[in-house]
């Protein structure tokens, strides 16, 4: 699969400078945390490795991946001020910066938490303001946010894949991609589907109605 | 997408008699499923996007954020006004328009990456001067941003388009392509001297460090993008002519990735080497930031 899709991913975003990648590819994630969330988050610890951690107050990173978090999108005109905004609102933020050689030069790993919820992403931005999300509370994945996604945690037994595909076939969404992880035989267990076609409320309903699936939190085509 | 290199896109351009900007339209549809009306008015919005920073530049007394940048787009269009440039009216005039987009973009001011932010300064600067040298219209204009978008498809998916992944040259240099391809299609030239056009601009900024001073956007940054609207117009004008670049262009696209796959991390965009680690960069550095350590 191209990381490049279509025009807009070249000629685009239109955005709030002064980096694609190091905000308007920030930003990005930093919504993508947070749809993936669902919830408001109370506090956000955000760990910057490589060039962000280098370049991100240059950059506005941390500016770009709080707008993100506060769902704000990469043309925004109140990026420049989201720290601020953050503050208002009573999101706390703390940043690390750490170093990862492994990673690719742009990572961030975010971690949300509301209440007794948590959640963790690692995310890298690649360029132009197209991202990839490498890890969702500790699962590998690869999700590139090029097409609407549905991601779906869910206990590791027979049977459960195609309950969702199936409903997914009745809706009359083509998959493009997908991918099943487990943290073991019978345990924690993620699904990612990206599809062709924006999944319909009713659709993603049908599949968090499912026995074994804990819930369905979707990202929208970037 | 039916093509993956630059030779592909050429090919089926030929056998369909059809300029680049044609075929990536085509493939956006197949791609997306979208209508082509929609997706040329949301290209058009983008062009309307990329003008208003152009115009906002020049009219406006734009400042950074960091207070270090801004002014010079003024200063050079005042000066191509007066009519006794080096370069000619146009090419001067193409370098404030780049510069303005680009002292826009560090003022996180709204612009358009094309391909990104760093280098969103060229493709603005040439398509103006296009505009006022071959008296185009916005319809076509926007058909040139599908030809650039076709070329940088092709960097971005073979190569790099992100200053830490490659360096500048997968920034600025990709930037330079894409607008000198366009350039050749908007002046009614073929797709096989559109590509010649790319592979020459970006063969001469191959090995372009990514060495921001205080890990800004702005030095060296905004001058680059100055340079590159002039370097996409010389490629243009050399492929209209008929040179070739003797390595075929994809295979400059190639050297590019792996010349930045082997350029050392101080030089992709950490603020490390070169002009960031010059005494002034570092003067500067400390300026901004204060004495508190370094990220």
């Amino acid at each position: 699969m191209s990381s490049y899709r279509h025009s807009f991913d070249i000629i685009g975003p239109v955005m709030i400078g002064p980096s694609s990648s190091h905000t308007a590819g920030a930003a990005r994630i930093g919504r993508i945390a947070r749809s993936l969330f669902g919830v408001e988050p109370e506090r956000a610890t955000i760990t910057l490795y490589g060039s962000f951690a280098k370049t991100y107050r240059g950059h506005g990173t941390d500016v770009a991946l709080v707008a993100g978090v506060l769902e704000f999108s990469t043309d925004d005109t109140r990026i420049p001020k989201a720290l601020h905004i953050a503050k208002e609102s009573g999101l706390e933020v703390i940043f690390k910066t750490a170093a990862n050689t492994d990673y690719h030069p742009n990572t961030v790993r975010i971690h949300l938490t509301a209440g007794e919820r948590s959640f963790e992403l690692l995310g890298c931005s690649i360029g132009g303001g197209a991202v990839e999300i490498n890890e969702i509370n500790q699962f590998k994945v690869r999700v590139t946010a090029q097409y609407p996604t549905l991601v779906i945690p869910h206990g590791d037994r027979y049977g459960v894949v195609a309950a969702v595909t199936a409903i997914l076939s009745r809706y009359c969404l083509n998959i493009s991609m997908m991918e099943v992880s487990r943290r073991g035989r019978g345990s924690d267990a993620l699904m990612v589907i990206a599809t062709d076609e924006q999944p319909s409320a009713d659709a993603i309903a049908e599949i968090e109605a499912l026995e074994a699936v804990k819930s369905v939190a979707s990202i929208n085509a970037s | 997408m039916r093509f993956h290199n630059l030779a592909e896109l050429v090919a089926l351009a030929e056998a369909e008699q059809k300029p680049m900007y044609e075929i990536m339209i085509e493939e956006h549809v197949n791609e997306t499923g979208q209508s082509r009306d929609s997706i040329l008015e949301k290209m058009t919005e983008s062009f309307d996007v990329m003008m208003a920073s152009v115009k906002r530049g020049l009219t406006e007394d734009i400042r950074s954020f960091s207070g270090l940048t801004g002014g010079d787009a003024k200063r050079v269009y005042h000066y191509a006004q007066q009519g006794r440039t080096l370069l000619g009216k146009q090419a001067t005039e193409a370098v404030a328009m780049a510069l303005s987009t680009s002292e826009v973009n560090a003022a996180m001011g709204l612009v358009v990456a094309t391909p990104t932010a760093g280098s969103c300064g060229i493709l603005p600067g040439v398509l103006s001067s296009l505009e006022g040298s071959l008296g185009l219209h916005r319809d076509q204009l926007v058909m040139g941003m599908f030809t650039a978008a076709a070329v940088g498809y092709v960097v971005a998916n073979n190569a790099s388009i992100s200053g830490a992944g490659g360096g500048c040259q997968a920034e600025v240099g990709s930037a330079t392509a894409m607008a000198a391809a366009a350039a050749v299609e908007l002046a009614g030239g073929t797709p096989e001297q559109a590509i010649q056009a790319a592979g020459l601009a970006l063969k001469n900024v191959l090995g372009l460090v990514c060495d921001p001073v205080a890990g800004l956007v702005e030095v060296p940054c905004i001058i680059r993008n100055g340079f590159g609207s002039v370097l996409a117009l010389a490629g243009a004008d050399m492929a209209l002519a008929g040179v070739r670049s003797i390595i075929p262009p994809d295979e400059v696209i190639l050297a590019m990735y792996n010349i930045g796959k082997t350029m050392p991390v101080e030089l992709r965009e950490t603020a490390l080497g070169g002009l960031a680690d010059t005494p002034t960069g570092r003067a500067i550095e400390k300026k901004i930031y204060g004495e508190q350590d370094q990220a």
